[in-house]
């Protein structure tokens, strides 16, 4: 980190700030929030924007050290561009699948 | 210069760390199965992000392959506990 110059150090450290608070306010609500599907929605703005920032930060960094266009962090971005969509909706399936379950029994209490 | 780029990094370490925080305890308290298997996803989900700026701080190249691997197989589990939730079963014959 000795000899980063400064064109990539400073865009690099202000997504790197970025991402480090939108993790954070993301996982807040994940804590906060009343409902599962008010909670689903919370922790994704950390896990695809500031997951985005993290890579984009990265790839200038090791640009920047290297003297030349590296862009590993381009296959983690496309791997997590494409999970966390399938990952969500078969969440939200489940939910909805046992809360309907669940009102169709009589409003048993579950145990879990 | 590098003064801030190395604020930043610690900066953003520190909050995921507190993001992890904030997501284990969702784990522990979630009153239903699909609460905590948010919270386990977005748990490795934060994990692998600090991963990649341990990446940047120390100049390797190892973090990105661990953070490669967390993500996939962390991908693997959800969609397996979700399917579990989902059906009652994870491989269907």
């Amino acid at each position: 980190m000795s000899s980063v110059p400064l064109w990539a150090a400073v865009p690099a450290s202000i997504l790197l700030l970025a991402a480090g608070l939108l993790a954070a306010i993301g996982s807040f609500g994940l804590l906060r929030l009343p409902d599962f599907f008010a909670r689903m929605h919370a922790p994704t703005m950390g896990t695809t924007l500031g997951a985005g920032c993290v890579l984009i930060a990265s790839m200038l960094v090791s640009s920047a050290l290297a003297s030349r266009p590296i862009a590993h962090e381009l296959v983690i971005t496309l791997f997590v561009v494409m999970t966390a969509p399938v990952t969500a909706m078969l969440l939200v399936r489940a939910a909805m699948y046992r809360r309907d379950r669940q009102k169709h029994n009589g409003g048993a209490k579950s145990t879990d | 210069m590098n003064a801030l780029l190395g604020f930043a990094v610690d900066f953003a370490l520190f909050c995921f760390v507190l993001a992890m925080l904030f997501a284990l305890l969702r784990l522990l308290r979630g009153p239903a199965a699909q609460d905590r298997v948010l919270a386990l996803d977005t748990l490795y989900m934060n994990g692998m992000l600090l991963l990649i700026v341990l990446g940047i701080r120390s100049v390797s190249s190892i973090y990105f392959d661990v953070a490669l691997l967390i993500a996939m197989f962390g991908f693997v589990g959800t969609v397996a506990l979700a399917k579990f939730l989902l059906r009652g079963e994870v491989i269907e014959p």
